[in-house]
């Protein structure tokens, strides 16, 4: 049962994604933790650290995690965690492949058409709203601590904003902002 | 059979050693199909990432599928894609195996009260900039704050608003004809 909402979740996230993985990992947060609760929200987010920090797409990284969590979360063992990953992650594929197969050599002699511009605009700026719901709901007590004067609360915002100005402003990069904030983590909660 | 192997190392490559996403394979793809394989020309290659990633799914995936069929056919867009998602998704099976075993850790739950915060930060920074590639102006600043939080708040669930967004850019398009704005 599991196996088939798996499939049937990816397959829609797979095929309503527009303007990359981070579009998907709203998706895949609305469905997953949201809708169907297989993941909690601190879960979710400890696996976006894990997808941004190895090689890969993120997209295929978040479904493939997410995949494996959702049925060993359900109560199944290892086995059929590893099965329920490549399920999510053919899943989200297949849909886009098979359209990118019919569909490549037509546009990519029409690719100046007016209707395809005017839309890809307006889906780009539904995709910042996506994005923009994605970051506000996993503004969660879970991640930051209670809002408040205690440690782990200060601490989550100092480096929640750190994090945004270096990220937004100094392009550093993700894998070196996640590695820094772990070891700061630890740092600070180890005292 | 020899093209099919040509594709899935070439993306294998890719796909292996790249960190960061899809977007950060760009160069990489450049430098193998285009300098090294000269399967592509340059212009192809820039027109191909254009249409990758306007159509739907995980660019890195449609990149991979589109060079793969254009030179090989079906086949090739399975080895490509194949070979571009093996060993990211052997990555993240053999850490989400282990993360389980070691969440409960002491240390390992302070690196993740740590770098939770930052997550949510990258989650944050691209929606500035992706504002800034989607040109948000005051005209139509409108749709992505209602996207917001209409996900937000009402818990519309994100694909309706995919699907309004798609409706009404159409509309826009077949009704507004003289009205493009460039």
């Amino acid at each position: 049962m599991i196996f088939w909402q798996l499939f049937y979740t990816f397959l829609i996230i797979g095929i309503f994604t527009f303007g990359g993985g981070y579009s998907m990992i709203a998706l895949i947060q609305s469905e997953v933790v949201s809708h169907h609760g297989w993941l909690t929200a601190e879960e979710f987010t400890d696996m976006l650290a894990v997808s941004q920090m190895t090689p890969g797409p993120i997209g295929i990284n978040t479904a493939t995690y997410a995949g494996y969590t959702s049925v060993v979360n359900s109560g199944l063992p290892t086995g059929m965690g590893i099965a329920g990953a490549l399920l999510a992650s053919l899943a989200v594929i297949i849909l886009p492949t098979i359209l990118v197969i019919l569909l490549s050599s037509y546009l990519l002699t029409h690719k100046d058409n007016r209707h395809i511009a005017t839309v890809m605009r307006t889906l780009r700026l539904a995709v910042v709203g996506l994005i923009a719901a994605a970051a506000l709901s996993l503004l969660t007590r879970e991640s930051f601590g209670t809002p408040g004067l205690n440690l782990q609360f200060i601490v989550s915002v100092v480096l929640f904003l750190g994090v945004f100005v270096l990220s937004y402003r100094y392009r550093k990069s993700p894998i070196l902002l996640i590695a820094a904030s772990g070891i700061i983590g630890l740092v600070i909660y180890s005292i | 059979m020899i093209k099919y192997c040509e594709l899935f190392w070439s993306f294998f490559k890719v796909g292996t050693f790249t960190i960061g996403g899809g977007y950060a394979m760009i160069p990489l793809m450049q430098r193998e199909l285009v300098d090294r394989r000269k399967w592509i020309s340059e212009e192809e290659f820039i027109d191909e990432v254009a249409l990758s990633q306007t159509l739907p799914g995980v660019f890195a995936v449609n990149m991979a599928s589109m060079v793969g069929y254009r030179r090989a056919g079906v086949g090739g867009s399975v080895a490509a894609v194949l070979g571009n998602i093996m060993m990211p998704i052997v990555f993240i099976l053999v850490l989400a195996i282990f993360f389980r075993s070691f969440r409960d850790n002491v240390y390992v739950s302070r690196i993740f009260m740590g770098l939770r915060p930052a997550v949510v930060a990258l989650i944050a920074a691209p929606v500035f900039r992706m504002a800034k590639t989607a040109k948000v102006s005051w005209r139509n600043v409108w749709i992505p704050v209602v996207a917001a939080l209409l996900i937000w708040l009402c818990g519309v669930n994100p694909i309706f608003v995919v699907l309004a967004a798609f409706a009404g850019g159409l509309l826009y398009s077949l009704f507004n004809k003289e009205n493009i704005r460039k």
